[in-house]
């Protein structure tokens, strides 16, 4: 019926010119303007306007903001704080992943067993991530003082634990130990779909020729789940450089800047020292990390993931 | 033989289950056990499981320290405002991005999907002034506003989109004939099919606005106005040391309807997850 009313004669075409078609597009159009919109004020506007900032010295204390062309870029060059920050950022995105991927994987092909218990254990894995962030640092925070919970637990054993978050040497792998717990769970399940996507035949095959578990592992599992291993790194990594909560509730960025990551730094430079502009540079090194990230990531996907869709 | 290795297998299955389970447990066990301990007993070496004299003291001053109650219920007035909100705009977009062709779709997915690249903490310094030159700053208006129309709305219309694409196109057909509009395709066809891509956008907005930390330290500065888990971290004394038991107990009130509702969800909740376009 529509297909007739959408080729119009050419006499008719001028009165049919409000044709279904058009009024499907038209729906098309106002369907997404919500989402366009926001875009525009709240993502793409403000990119813009903090890389615009970025040209700016702006204290808002004094409440001068006068254009300094690419001023605070050479003061990010020079920063004498910003190599440690750096680093620890790189160490936090990388301790975290790794950590948080093997764990999750491992996580998934022992739940990925025909055992009475998987959905315990699976909901058990599962359930610091329906947890509130700050609740769940909070409790972390006060297991790993100096007189807490964990220290308590080592003295039952013999063992002196060091104060963990007030170690240059320990609070960085404290808050990637606390933040691990936190979210493998959801990795966790992301893996165990796509396990159940891999046919037991190949094992079975694999079996019957001999191949070790670990071969069957990195020949088999590793392979086939790529796209899955792509999309949660991805996801962590780009979750990571975001991590802001934790840091303030635990550390403060302490001791010294050991766990002063970029997003922490950024947060003080603004909204503690009240330098906008330069915090808003911070901001777009932030954002062309993460650009750079997925780039490289999105490029790599050809190497090393087996098959797509 | 077989029986017997089958039965060490899974010894060793529980077993090292068990071990792993102790950090995902024991945080949430030794908070609720402790926010019903005196600070004494807390620090006390060894550790006690379990409270000797259980009593509420802690609760008692979560409120009277604090206004508690009014910042829990910001907490879930805004994240109940952000799921509706992100559920009626991202799907809808979702939706038109899968199902209806028009100029421009492809420019204008492209676009949209620019949001899934910045992080929020790219853009908060201009979001702050730009809520400050409308006069929303220490008001709720940014916690609503930005997750709903903004970047952390776009990775739920991708859901949606990728839920959508996979409806069967007969579906529409029938409503087509029958004469419904494509407001009508979407309200009466589409939206019902689609609970399970829409029950897992509203858990996890949800969280993420329950969650939020950056933008109410960032925006919100009266107590009155402050949301759960930054009022959290509020609860010290005088030299700004965490009372520990208040924030132990408030921290237990804070994730418990949470808990309480993936204890009795859990099934869709992780199925969901699992299943809904996040799948690699």
């Amino acid at each position: 019926m529509s297909r007739l009313r959408e080729q119009p004669t050419t006499a008719g075409r001028a009165r049919r010119w409000w044709t279904a078609r058009r009024r499907d597009q038209l729906a098309g159009y106002l369907f997404i303007t919500p989402q366009i919109l926001g875009t525009a004020l709240f993502v793409i506007a403000p990119l813009v306007m903090v890389a615009w900032y970025s040209l700016h010295e702006w204290n808002v204390l004094a409440g001068s903001f006068e254009f300094v062309g690419d001023a605070n870029y050479r003061q990010l060059l020079d920063d004498p704080g910003l190599p440690g920050v750096l680093a620890a950022t790189g160490v936090f995105s990388l301790g975290l992943v790794v950590l948080n991927l093997s764990l999750a994987l491992w996580l998934a092909i022992m739940l990925n067993r025909r055992f009475a218990g998987t959905t315990v254990f699976r909901t058990v894995f599962f359930s610091p991530v329906v947890v509130s962030l700050v609740a769940w640092t909070i409790v972390w925070g006060f297991l790993l003082q100096n007189d807490g919970g964990i220290n308590g637990l080592l003295s039952v054993i013999g063992v002196d634990g060091p104060n963990w978050l007030r170690g240059e040497a320990t609070a960085m792998g404290a808050v990637v130990v606390v933040q691990v717990f936190k979210n493998v769970g959801l990795n966790m399940v992301l893996f165990l779909a796509a396990l159940q996507g891999v046919p037991r035949e190949l094992y079975e095959a694999a079996s019957i020729d001999g191949a070790s578990p670990w071969r069957q592992f990195r020949r088999i599992t590793v392979p086939l789940i790529s796209p899955t291993i792509l999309l949660t790194s991805i996801i962590t990594i780009v979750g990571s450089l975001q991590v802001f909560a934790q840091i303030d509730v635990l550390t403060q960025g302490g001791p010294g800047t050991s766990t002063t990551v970029l997003v922490y730094y950024l947060y003080q430079q603004a909204f503690d020292f009240h330098h906008f502009g330069y915090g808003s540079t911070l901001a777009m090194l932030l954002f062309v990390i993460v650009l750079v990230l997925t780039i490289i990531q999105w490029r790599m996907r050809r190497r090393w993931v087996f098959h797509e869709n | 033989m077989k029986t017997r290795a089958n039965r060490g297998m899974r010894l060793l299955w529980y077993g090292a289950l068990s071990v792993a389970a102790i950090p995902f447990v024991f945080p949430t066990w030794w908070m609720a056990t402790s926010s019903l301990k005196p600070v004494s007993e807390i620090f006390a070496f060894p550790p006690s499981l379990l409270p000797q004299s259980p009593r509420l003291d802690a609760y008692e001053r979560v409120f009277q320290l604090q206004p508690f109650a009014q910042q829990y219920f910001n907490s879930m007035y805004i994240a109940i405002l952000v799921t509706i909100g992100t559920l009626a705009v991202s799907s809808l977009a979702g939706y038109a991005f899968a199902r209806i062709r028009f100029r421009g779709q492809n420019v204008l997915f492209v676009v949209v999907m620019m949001g899934l690249l910045i992080p929020s903490e790219v853009t908060i310094v201009p979001l702050f002034q730009m809520f400050n030159g409308f006069g929303m700053v220490d008001t709720h208006w940014p916690l609503i506003l930005v997750p709903i129309f903004g970047a952390s709305s776009v990775l739920a219309t991708l859901i949606m989109r990728q839920f959508f694409i996979t409806l069967p196109v007969e579906l529409e057909e029938a409503g087509r004939i029958d004469g419904l509009g494509r407001f009508a395709l979407y309200w009466r066809i589409g939206l019902p099919l689609a609970k399970p891509a829409l029950a897992a956008v509203a858990i996890v907005t949800f969280l993420n606005s329950w969650n939020l930390y950056l933008e109410p330290i960032v925006f919100l500065s009266t107590p009155e106005n402050f949301t759960v888990p930054q009022a959290l971290t509020h609860f010290t004394d005088a030299y700004g040391g965490p009372l520990w038991d208040v924030q132990l107990a408030a921290a237990s009130i804070t994730a418990l309807p949470v808990l309480l509702v993936f204890v009795i969800a859990q099934r869709h909740f992780v199925e969901g997850l699992a299943n809904t376009g996040l799948k690699g």
